[in-house]
């Protein structure tokens, strides 16, 4: 053995190497206090490991970035660890460079024969800083794409060559593949290779000017190893520590449904991110970026900060002055301290704002739903494909577009908006279920703002039947009328009640029989049967697929309103709304929708429990009144309705 | 400038010292290794074939006259990569080969000594090369000159005839350079 690491030390000098690293001379003795330098190469060390295990399941291309980060994250053994680490230790690294700085500064280090070295660390500063920029984009998630969408076009307003710099920057004039790959071969490359350079000679220069003692010297001079290794060690191990309990902790404190970094649904330029936030570190930026109006922006986005990056390379000069040192150290703590409250107003802000609670909110229903459908894998066009084509998704945007002007979902525009005026059309959260069914048998109910209130029906012949009719029904008959209205129901075909449906099949059949021979329902409607005297809406098939299709077409066509239509627009003509978008419609109104049984189970503890069913007479007609404040979480709301109402529950607390 | 007092340790303490620098040190180096180790083997835990239909549509009689004569065709059908599925993918090739009797043979095209794709050289030679390492194979499939490094002779495929006019094959890759016929 002795003759080989004889051998090896003649060819290579590894002794003296390691002689001089080990034994390096720490004036003073080891101190905690000198840990910072190896806690923060820790770090960096941590990244480019972890970094180049993601690099080998990373796709950098819009179609496929967010699905394989995806992948990373939920499907690969250990992706959701090792991509904590990455994002966490970054954190980390960016709070020990702040701290690295500042006792640099406050110990006077930067000052002669060091200044070279503090300009290789300010440098280092900033290729860190862009080193994050560009990490943020890759994941290709809401988040980052809205939010490095900000610091791109920041870039723009530089005097004279902005336009160009942001167009290769981003690789074109908007964000794509292009965008990415350039981002990718900055952060994965080009950057961490200038670090790694500049790292060898930072610590090649701490060496050559050895460490700046803290005074005065406590203790005798100690060597580097093993005293200060140890402490070295502890430090390295606690920022290990640290990130593991920051990818770990908020999951198993129950602060957030999954382990290890964030990740929000895929970037969609046509879908609204209102909690688009830069990371933590740069929000002092953003924040700051609010007192710069119009063209003012250019003071506080490009002037004012570099500026105050000119004076922290100037500080080894501006020491030699009298008080220099001081003024730099105050120069630091005021910066430090105004970062430190801007950011601070930065998050009081979205933490007392109820619209930045909702987008977050919003954004984590829509990315929970992506988790459901991405049991069936993403197409070729990516996860973004798959959620446009969700009728979950879409359908709640397509009933805010078309349709609330005059309905109203659940009191709601469909996306959680209260309009102002009244609604002049049917709400129609629950369309054609058995207990939405049951309000136009209930005169208080379909005379109601969320029936026929708003509309020139309200004393048509529907509603003085039920008043005259309906409301005279024994108990006897309002039971046979029940069956009728769940038969009617049944109709539809809804997902929702297919298990309950099929349960009850014999009861929905008697009410078929009634619904034609007995009710009264065909003296105005056909159901399954000619009568050219009934011109009331066609009662065949209400509610299915082809039936709300064909309605939201033509509600002028004799099967539905024929010409007493009031006011509801023909959607099949002057191409109001694509094929597709109707399709999208027709099924989120009838929660036609892929589910996972699966996924539902897996979260089932973090969705609300299902809604009580409610008692037919009294409270649903207030139902859609009581969301008094905004509706906040919609997801479990929806969820929660499509539990089907119990027939026999239902039906001991009717009191039609 | 005269050299500082350097501190000495008394041995005993400063091995301890020693081993703890090493320990947490090396534990902190460790975690970011293993996790990657770990995600790296990954891949070892897919088991499934991507493919998931066993037999695939993948032409009519009336492309495959009853000549004798090896045609090429793709076999497209469902396919699920990492986070992709795409139903309508290409995932290889087939020759079929309808004898005068009527019946259909059908080889893979993928070479069994090394994965490269075997074309089908014309009338006068009638005989299957592979243009890598020129291994040749007879019409039945077998190693047709005893230079061919193949170490087994073409892979047969499962062929049915479906709806009386359909030619469907059971699309299977087998393991290259070994003798036995290994189903990856």
């Amino acid at each position: 053995m002795k003759a080989f690491l004889d051998w090896l030390d003649h060819r290579t000098g590894y002794r003296k190497l390691t002689d001089e690293t080990l034994n390096e001379n720490v004036p003073g003795g080891s101190r905690w206090r000198y840990i910072w330098g190896s806690a923060l190469v820790f770090t960096f060390f941590l990244q480019i490991v972890t970094g180049l295990f993601l690099w080998m399941a990373y796709s950098p291309n819009s179609h496929s970035a967010w699905e394989s980060v995806y992948y990373i994250q939920f499907e690969m053994t250990g992706g959701w660890l090792l991509r904590g680490i990455h994002h966490y230790a970054a954190q980390v690294m960016n709070v020990l460079l702040i701290l690295h700085l500042a006792q640099v500064i406050i110990d006077g280090a930067y000052k002669a024969p060091r200044e070279m070295n503090y300009w290789f660390g300010l440098l280092l500063l900033q290729l860190t800083l862009a080193i994050s920029l560009t990490g943020y984009l890759l994941p290709w998630d809401q988040k980052g794409f809205w939010a490095t969408q900000v610091a791109t076009n920041l870039a723009s307003i530089v005097p004279i060559v902005g336009p160009s710099l942001q167009q290769l920057i981003i690789g074109g004039t908007e964000y794509g593949h292009h965008t990415l790959t350039r981002f990718f071969a900055l952060h994965a490359g080009i950057l961490p290779g200038l670090m790694i350079l500049l790292t060898v000679g930072h610590i090649y220069l701490f060496r050559r000017h050895g460490l700046t003692p803290a005074q005065p010297k406590r203790r005798p001079d100690q060597k580097f190893w093993p005293e200060q290794v140890l402490k070295d060690s502890i430090g390295c191990f606690g920022v290990m520590m640290a990130v593991l309990f920051l990818v770990c902790g908020p999951y198993v404190m129950g602060w957030s449904n999954h382990l290890g970094a964030g990740l929000t649904a895929p970037a969609d330029p046509s879908s609204s991110y209102g909690a688009a936030r830069p990371e933590w570190y740069f929000l002092f930026l953003f924040q700051f970026l609010k007192y710069f109006p119009g063209w003012t922006e250019i003071i506080g986005a490009i002037i004012i900060p570099s500026i105050g990056l000119l004076i922290l390379f100037l500080m080894p000069f501006i020491a030699k002055w009298p008080r220099g040192h001081v003024f730099n150290v105050g120069y630091f703590l005021i910066c430090f301290a105004g970062a430190a409250g801007l950011t601070y107003q930065a998050m009081e802000e979205d933490k007392n704002s109820p619209e930045f609670a909702k987008s977050v909110a919003a954004a984590e229903a829509s990315m929970e739903r992506v988790l459901e459908l991405s049991e069936q894998k993403f197409p070729e066009a990516g996860a973004l494909a798959l959620l446009r084509k969700d009728s979950k998704t879409q359908g709640p945007k397509l009933f805010a577009q078309h349709c609330a002007s005059c309905h109203r979902y659940n009191g709601h525009n469909g996306m959680g908006v209260l309009p102002t005026d009244e609604p002049t059309a049917s709400d129609l959260k629950g369309f054609a279920t058995r207990e939405w069914m049951m309000g136009w048998v209930d005169y208080d109910r379909i005379t109601s703002i969320h029936y026929f209130g708003g509309t020139e029906f309200v004393d048509g012949k529907m509603a003085k039947f039920v008043k005259r009719k309906i409301s005279r029904f024994d108990d006897e008959e309002l039971e046979l009328l029940k069956k009728a209205i769940f038969a009617l129901s049944a109709e539809a075909q809804l997902p929702t009640q297919a298990e309950i449906e099929k349960e009850e099949a014999d009861l929905i059949q008697e009410g078929f029989v009634a619904l034609q021979e007995e009710v009264g329902c065909t003296d105005c409607h056909r159901f399954h049967n000619e009568d050219e005297d009934a011109d009331a809406p066609l009662l065949t098939g209400y509610g299915s697929k082809e039936w709300l299709t064909r309605f939201i077409k033509n509600p002028e066509h004799p099967d539905f309103y024929g010409e007493d239509n009031d006011r509801m627009p023909k959607y099949g003509e002057g191409g109001k709304i694509s094929e597709a978008d109707l399709e999208l419609l027709v099924d989120w109104l009838r929660q036609d929708w892929y589910r996972s049984e699966k996924h539902q189970d897996e979260n089932k503890d973090l969705e609300e429990g299902p809604t009580p069913v409610v008692s037919i007479s009294d409270e649903t007609s207030e139902t859609p009144a009581a969301t008094d404040g905004e509706p906040s979480n919609q997801e479990a709301e929806d969820n929660a309705d499509a539990e089907p109402v119990e027939a026999s529950e239902a039906a001991s607390e009717s009191e039609v | 400038m005269e050299k500082p007092a350097v501190e000495e340790m008394p041995a005993r303490r400063s091995f301890f010292r020693e081993a703890f620098a090493l320990g947490l040190g090396g534990i902190a180096t460790v975690v970011p290794f293993v996790s990657g180790v770990v995600f790296y083997l990954n891949p070892l835990k897919k088991k499934k074939g991507q493919v998931d239909e066993n037999f695939i549509r993948v032409t009519t009689l009336d492309s495959l006259p009853a000549d004798n004569v090896p045609r090429q065709f793709p076999v497209i059908g469902a396919k699920t990569d990492a986070w992709t599925r795409t139903e309508a993918s290409p995932l290889g090739a087939v020759f079929l080969r309808r004898t005068e009797e009527g019946e259909i043979k059908a080889f893979s095209v993928i070479c069994p000594h090394a994965g490269c794709f075997v074309e089908y050289v014309g009338r006068e030679k009638n005989r299957f090369l592979c243009p890598c390492h020129n291994s040749e194979f007879a019409l039945n499939g077998d190693i047709a000159s005893p230079g061919s490094p193949s170490p087994r002779g073409l892979d047969p495929v499962n062929v049915e005839v479906r709806n009386e006019s359909e030619v469907w094959v059971h699309f299977q890759k087998f393991q290259s350079g070994t003798h036995e016929r290994i189903p990856v």
